[in-house]
């Protein structure tokens, strides 16, 4: 049996005392798409930031496909070069041309032809319908534009694992479409996926499983018609009530 | 933008009128209050006793004509240290801010060294510097030491080097971590995210400070002649003690403006345009 892509254990954080991951256990298979939700402070972008070895665990294992990342002495810019991740704030690189933005990974680390790297840069443009930005500068495009363009910079290197951070939390209501419509296209296409969301409708329609984080483990997950919608915990209950109230769902 | 075949309201060509007559009333008050201004200095400085004796001894035409080769090729000193100067001083802040970032045991010697030069040269006086360098180093009676010249350069770029490597750590250290963040994890070493994604927006944003440092250097070059080299200043004081008259200096310090004025309108252009951009996003 082919271990999953990724394979938490027991994953311990804390930052000036406030305990964050607090032995937190996650597996997430490939062609999964895994919804983390989750008040604010329950953990969510700690552990991506954690698998991505973006942070050091305290305590506890990642493994990405059977392979233990969080091993002394292991390379982690050889680890990040088969994850991609992207986050809330986009992070794309103000002083780089789009397209200039996807292609550094592929040019500098994976040491591709620019040229073949461009071609591919400005397909995967064209297919989120960007092709005519690949020349500006990010200042110029909206927020659901530079978050495409940030999602097109992770996927160019063809990550095993694509780790999404609140992606669509800093954009204006009438963008969230365009982004996650690219996100249901690349759960088509098989992408293992994990992401942290606050879009519950999205969560419901996209994720195979929803994981339910609560001081700092996993409280409950499941199917998201069953976590969503019949949740056991009480404060999985309490969490979707003030959410409601909030009228994202 | 206003399309020009809509019919504007009785409001807004109010208000555009109104915006005229002010604009007329601006450019009467500030050339009435220059001129008034200007006229009172005047006033004061000629009508002012020793005018006359200042007149003699700081701008005698005839003297300033005398003085003036001299002076330029002293100038030309100046131009030749300063473009040496400011590339070496450049380059060697560049380098050490860069060494100041290195993290890793293994650097803990030169991370430390560079600390030390910057807290060092930053607060040694320039002139210290100039006299241990020309004075003090060829006492060590060395093979090959170069010319006083080149000491002196030295003195400089190293003093100056201090300055620019704090001015491009600021810069390195502007850059948001987010950015560091988003280029690590596309598998970018810590060199690789200095040389795309940290330097590019470090030294952009760091260069109106940056050729600050270059004017003040341009300067600071002509003080290399405490150790002999004739720059303009001091071809102004030889000329000035050649005919007690001080208009050699006037000539020096309009010619040093001049030079100065090229490369502070390259500031001023390049601030703009950085506080552009800023305002841009």
């Amino acid at each position: 049996m082919t271990p999953p892509v990724l394979s938490c254990r027991n994953l311990r954080k804390v930052y000036a005392g406030q305990v964050v991951l607090d032995g937190l256990d996650l597996d997430v298979d490939e062609h999964e798409v895994v919804a983390l939700i989750g008040a604010s402070g329950s953990g969510k972008s700690t552990l991506l930031r954690c698998v991505n070895l973006l942070e050091e665990p305290d305590d506890g294992t990642v493994h990405l496909d059977g392979e233990h990342i969080t091993a002394p002495g292991i390379d982690p810019d050889l680890v990040r070069r088969r994850i991609g991740i992207v986050f809330q704030a986009y992070n794309l690189f103000p002083h780089l041309r789009v397209l200039d933005n996807i292609t550094l990974a592929p040019v500098r680390v994976h040491r591709r032809p620019r040229a073949e790297a461009e071609a591919q840069a400005r397909e995967l443009l064209a297919r989120v319908g960007l092709a005519e930005r690949a020349d500006s500068y990010p200042d110029r495009l909206s927020g659901g534009q530079q978050q495409r363009v940030a999602i097109v910079r992770a996927l160019v290197n063809s990550p095993r694992l694509l780790l999404l951070d609140e992606v669509t939390s800093a954009l204006d209501p009438e963008l969230v479409g365009e982004v996650l419509t690219m996100i249901r296209s690349l759960k088509a296409e098989g992408m293992t996926m994990v992401l942290a969301t606050h879009e519950m409708g999205f969560a419901r329609e996209v994720a195979d499983r929803v994981c339910f984080l609560d001081g700092g483990r996993v409280l409950e997950q499941g199917p998201p018609e069953q976590v969503l919608g019949e949740p056991t915990q009480p404060r999985t209950r309490r969490f979707l009530r003030r959410i409601i109230e909030a009228g994202r769902l | 933008m206003r399309s020009t075949d809509h019919p504007l309201s009785p409001v807004a060509l109010e208000r555009a009128a109104y915006r005229k007559r002010q604009t007329v009333r601006s450019v009467l008050v500030a050339a009435a209050s220059t001129g008034v201004l200007g006229t009172l200095l005047v006033v004061t400085v000629t009508g002012a006793p020793g005018w006359d004796r200042v007149r003699q001894s700081f701008l005698d035409l005839r003297i300033a004509r005398a003085a003036l080769p001299e002076i330029v090729t002293g100038l030309w000193l100046n131009l030749r240290l300063l473009v040496f100067c400011a590339v070496g001083a450049l380059a060697v802040g560049l380098v050490v801010a860069l060494l100041r970032t290195l993290r890793g045991p293994v650097f803990f010697p030169l991370r430390t060294l560079a600390a030390g030069y910057t807290y060092t040269f930053r607060g040694l006086p320039l002139i210290i510097v100039l006299y241990v360098f020309t004075l003090g180093v060829p006492g060590l009676r060395l093979q090959g030491m170069p010319s006083v010249l080149v000491l002196g350069a030295a003195a400089l770029v190293l003093t100056y080097g201090g300055y620019l490597a704090e001015v491009f750590r600021a810069g390195i250290e502007s850059v948001h971590p987010s950015q560091l963040a988003a280029a690590r994890s596309l598998g970018l070493t810590h060199r690789q995210t200095m040389r795309y994604v940290v330097l590019p927006q470090a030294v952009r944003r760091v260069t109106p400070p940056m050729l600050n440092d270059v004017v003040a250097l341009q300067k600071d070059v002509g003080l290399v002649s405490l150790a002999g080299p004739i720059d303009a200043v001091r071809a102004a004081q030889i000329a000035t003690a050649e005919t007690f008259n001080y208009t050699p200096y006037i000539v020096a310090g309009v010619l040093f403006v001049l030079l100065a004025v090229p490369l502070i309108a390259v500031t001023d252009w390049v601030t703009l345009r950085a506080a552009r951009r800023q305002a841009a996003r």
